[in-house]
């Protein structure tokens, strides 16, 4: 009898199923139509996107929710470019995504055919790794290596580029075909000398903080940093992506360090003689200018990428490795000292300064931001745009665990709010899961409304509406003698309309006391995604606030006292 | 950390299109000049060697490093500023040659045991091998007699005795 042969399309969707994938975000094109085919007949589930950078947003929400890998198909040309923000986005927060691009057939690369697109070599700059599919049999193993390398280690998107006629070709799906990957090195294990010698910082340090950042989420190594935490009684800031790595509400956490960080993290970071720093890269949104920071702390620095050790900031030990092992490592090494004082220091700088905002007047964006949260409970898995709504999401949201909080972070992408809300509410549909976004950044993947509707996914999208592009506005007013340009979001539409149009539920609020009535009702609203639009006071700024240049110790805290006007609104 | 020095760079990668281009990007990225580069075929069709000569501070060059060998397709990538290599280069002159020039130029190319590898009424191609700096001291030589064009290799490296290069 015949062997039953397959194409190279098939085979590849049977190798993403067996790996456990079940969802592939895409929207197909001419150069992806075999692989669309072969989804005709797959138990693979298609979410088919409105735009190719929404699908890769909800790859990485999917995968930032679950831990597991988000996949996206789509096509060449335009489809393929579309998705570089999303790879950026995902390769900047180590995220592990695999995006599938169709190509021009073969004898046509290179050619400036129809819809081709050197995506291979523009991936280059933001990818973990990238393929292009030549021969049809090496697509299994192409596809586990890609798995493999996005969800090993320090993870991260991988690109494989598959021409029409490739994934059109019939291929026996029985050949063996193991991975073959020379150069991909092996996950680090700590060094013993080196913990040896960050446990004996750590023992004789006096004012030590840790700064907990994605490693301890990504390595699910939050219950090993609270051990390490409470057994020596060190203060515990988060990283905007450690955020749930240590519970907020844990009395030991500080918040987050840096820019907008709190001011009990700026001063503690500030007054420290040890910083130690797991999994989190020293971001220049928390150090500022290198040579500047915290000049008189001692560093330690984990991570499981020998490339960022020493990158932005000398440290004075570092241990290569996997953040739950080296903590495990770490643990046995460590003798608590009587670091009272030092708590005690840091508890009346929590006290002294605490996060919080003005309640009179028009509505606050915290105000909703921080109710919402509450009500929706730490449970939940929130998700956030990019913009002064996220800092103060970050502020005001407490996260007990991670992967239930997504945000963007180092690539800073508008328009990730919406799409990895909806990739979250795919991968955990059990769980409640709201977005925060602003009236700018939701604008750049509002299509998506129709994917979320569709499959009547019942996320809450809070659209915090200060008409501005307000981050930007924040930095012209503070920076630039509030010379304000192309911040004005005139033109926005009316989100109530909107909702209407794409048939999903509205909710807007514009009063403070009515925030609580009005998220009870949206949280109470199940048939799909419902939008609350909240129209809040439109100029606010973010603070605490480190001005870019300046050191932690020169944050301003809070905004200053000004005069009110006759129409009892505040001026900027 | 922040001193600048030339740095001999030998990588072990695999044979595809697109390695070159990734390796190439990581010092484009943060602006360091390559000064020359070598491609050449392992002892397996599987793999090729690059030797990469690049001159920056020391701080970069280690962050490269580091880099270069987070790349899937590099199987090592190593420094070989301090160590004891044996480093070959080969260059080709093409110098203005007029008939009375001919025997000075001969000497000089025997001193360097250039070899002749092409002669015509008025020019002359010597062929140089060895250390980059014996290439680089027949230049200064032969300068003065007018170099119509010049072409290296790039530096090559092997360790010596049993070690193996990187």
């Amino acid at each position: 009898m015949a062997k039953k042969m397959k194409t190279a399309a098939e085979v590849m969707l049977d190798v993403l199923y067996e790996s456990g994938v079940r969802h592939v975000f895409g929207i197909p094109g001419g150069n992806s139509i075999p692989i669309y085919d072969a989804l005709t007949h797959h138990p693979l589930n298609l979410i088919l996107t409105r735009h190719e950078q929404g699908a890769t947003h909800m790859a990485d929400g999917y995968a930032r929710s679950s831990g597991k890998p988000g996949v996206v198909c789509v096509t060449s040309g335009p489809g393929a470019t579309n998705t570089l923000t999303g790879i950026l986005t995902a390769m900047m927060d180590s995220v592990p995504i695999v995006v599938i691009t169709g190509q021009s057939v073969t004898p046509n690369i290179g050619l400036d055919a129809f819809q081709e697109a050197d995506v291979l070599g523009m991936s280059f700059a933001s990818v973990k790794h990238s393929y292009m599919v030549t021969e049809a049999q090496d697509i299994s193993r192409i596809i586990k290596e890609a798995l493999h390398i996005a969800t090993t280690g320090r993870p991260g998107p991988v690109l494989v580029d598959l021409p029409k006629d490739v994934s059109a070709t019939l291929i026996d799906p029985e050949i063996e075909n193991p991975e073959n990957l020379p150069g991909f090195k092996d996950i680090p294990r700590a060094d013993p000398e080196d913990l040896r010698k960050a446990a004996d910082l750590i023992n004789r340090s006096l004012r030590p903080v840790i700064m907990a950042g994605h490693g301890v989420v990504l390595s699910g190594a939050e219950s090993q940093l609270r051990d390490f935490a409470e057994k020596m009684n060190i203060p515990v800031a988060t990283t905007l992506l450690g955020k749930g790595g240590f519970p907020d509400t844990h009395e030991q956490c500080i918040g987050m360090p840096g820019m907008h960080g709190t001011a009990y993290a700026n001063k503690a970071f500030t007054a420290s003689d040890l910083i130690i720093s797991i999994g989190a890269r020293w971001d220049d949104r928390i150090t500022g200018v290198p040579e500047n920071f915290c000049p008189n702390a001692r560093k330690i620095h984990f991570d499981i990428d020998p490339v960022e050790i020493g990158k932005i900031i000398p440290v004075d030990c570092s241990v290569v490795g996997d953040a739950r092992s080296s903590l495990e490592g770490l643990l046995p090494l460590l003798v608590p000292g009587d670091l009272t004082r030092w708590n005690k220091q840091v508890n009346r700088w929590k006290k002294d300064f605490p996060l919080r905002y003005r309640k009179e007047g028009k509505l606050r964006a915290q105000h909703i931001i921080e109710e919402l949260a509450k009500m929706a409970g730490t449970e939940a898995v929130a998700c956030t745009d990019v913009g002064q709504h996220q800092m103060w999401a970050a502020h005001f949201v407490q996260s007990e665990k991670g992967n239930n909080w997504l945000t963007s972070g180092g690539a800073g992408t508008m328009g990730f709010g919406l799409p990895s809300a909806i990739g979250a509410q795919l991968a955990r549909p059990e769980s409640l899961v709201y977005t925060v976004v602003g009236d700018g950044s939701f604008q750049m993947t509002l299509c998506e409304l129709a994917t979320a509707a569709i499959n009547k996914l019942p996320i809450k999208i809070l659209i915090v509406n200060n008409r501005y592009l307000g981050m930007v506005r924040q930095w012209q007013h503070m920076f630039y003698e509030n010379r304000l340009t192309g911040v004005d979001l005139e033109g926005n539409p009316d989100f109530m309309k909107l909702a209407s149009a794409y048939g999903i539920k509205g909710f807007r609020v514009k009063r403070s006391s009515d925030v609580r009535k009005t998220l009870k009702a949206a949280l109470a609203w199940n048939e799909g995604p419902c939008i609350i639009e909240a129209v809040v006071e439109q100029h606010d700024n973010v603070f605490p606030m480190v001005p870019a240049g300046a050191t932690l110790d020169e944050m301003i805290i809070e905004a200053p006292r000004r005069k009110r006007s006759g129409t009892g609104e505040e001026q900027s | 950390m922040n001193q600048t020095n030339k740095h001999t760079i030998s990588l072990l990668v695999s044979n595809k299109p697109g390695v070159l281009t990734r390796v190439t990007l990581v010092f484009a990225r943060r602006g360091f000049n390559i000064d020359s580069l070598v491609v050449s075929k392992a002892q397996s069709p599987e793999f090729s060697r690059m030797n990469i000569e690049a001159t920056g501070n020391e701080r970069t060059l280690h962050l490269m490093l580091t880099q270069l060998n987070r790349l899937v397709d590099v199987i090592h990538a190593v420094d070989h500023a301090s160590e004891d290599v044996v480093q070959r280069e080969l260059a080709l002159f093409k110098l203005n040659c007029p008939p009375e020039k001919r025997t000075e130029i001969l000497q000089i190319a025997e001193t360097f045991r250039g070899q002749t590898v092409d002669i015509g009424d008025d020019t002359i191609t010597l062929q140089v091998t060895g250390k980059s700096s014996k290439v680089d001291a027949f230049h200064t030589m032969v300068n003065s007699f007018g170099i119509l064009e010049l072409v290296r290799t790039g530096k090559v490296l092997m360790s010596r005795g049993k070690e193996s290069t990187a």
